[in-house]
């Protein structure tokens, strides 16, 4: 039996789903920061397979992968500085004990 | 028959680790699980012939962004914090979401034709993508770096100590 996109697409949609319930049921903000990691490491799965089994020819599944994995990254570094940023002034990264806005 | 068996072992690496960054109440265990779920992914791109985008997630993913994490939790939380509650009371809310969106696009999957590939990737893709960067996505290329920089000076801003 051969790989195909199939098997990646539902390693995909797995990942995906770990992810979404970690950002959705975490109390601390740098585990929600994981879950979409894990969530954009799944579309990434997906863009590159996608790549491979509908449109071999052109790269452009790889470039939208690494284009992806940069704003990662960036998302990563302001979203970790501002859970800093939280900590520091409200001594908590627990997103339900931060309800300041809350009415 | 070999490409099935890598396939099997690869997604058992991604997704058991995935299960225990998701679930851990240890959060530094959380972190360290990401390790192996990054370099499983890691894994499938290069079964994917994507050497190039397995090489920068190791160095990106597998890399910075572990330890970054590792920091903010060593900054944050005053230890390990092993030992406060992290879930949250929305925890069955979470799950059940989760639960609906996974049947509901694995329900999609099986219910699709998907292309038969027609033709084969080059042989390194490296060359192309660095061509296709510069010619037609070149706006594209412009465009990352400059949201590079603009996340690295609003990160240290955001970061830094008011005084």
């Amino acid at each position: 039996m051969q790989v195909g996109l199939g098997h990646y697409l539902v390693v995909s949609v797995l990942l995906f789903c770990l992810g979404l319930y970690a950002v959705l049921s975490r109390r601390n903000a740098v585990a929600i920061l994981m879950g979409i990691e894990l969530m954009l490491n799944a579309t990434n799965i997906n863009l590159v397979a996608f790549n491979k089994y509908a449109a071999p020819a052109a790269v452009s599944g790889q470039v939208f992968a690494l284009v992806v994995i940069t704003l990662a990254a960036c998302e990563a570094g302001v979203g970790l500085a501002l859970v800093m940023a939280a900590y520091r002034n409200l001594e908590t990264v627990h997103v339900d004990q931060i309800n300041l806005l809350k009415w | 028959m070999g490409e099935l068996a890598a396939f099997i072992v690869l997604a058992l690496v991604t997704l058991v680790p995935a299960v225990v960054v998701v679930t851990s109440s240890n959060i530094v265990r959380a972190a360290l699980a990401l390790v192996p779920t990054f370099l499983g992914v890691t894994g499938l791109y290069i079964l994917l012939q994507a050497e190039f985008v397995a090489g920068i997630q190791v160095l990106i993913y597998a890399g910075a962004i572990t330890v970054l994490i590792l920091f903010v939790i060593m900054l944050t939380e005053g230890g390990t914090g092993v030992r406060v509650r992290q879930a949250h009371e929305q925890q069955p809310l979470g799950l059940l979401a989760a639960a609906v969106l996974a049947g509901l696009l694995l329900w999609v999957l099986g219910t699709t034709a998907w292309p038969r590939p027609d033709g084969a990737l080059p042989q390194y893709t490296a060359r192309h993508i660095g061509t296709t960067f510069l010619t037609s996505a070149v706006l594209v290329f412009e465009v990352t770096s400059l949201v590079l920089l603009v996340s690295l000076v609003g990160a240290i801003i955001i970061a830094k100590r008011e005084r």
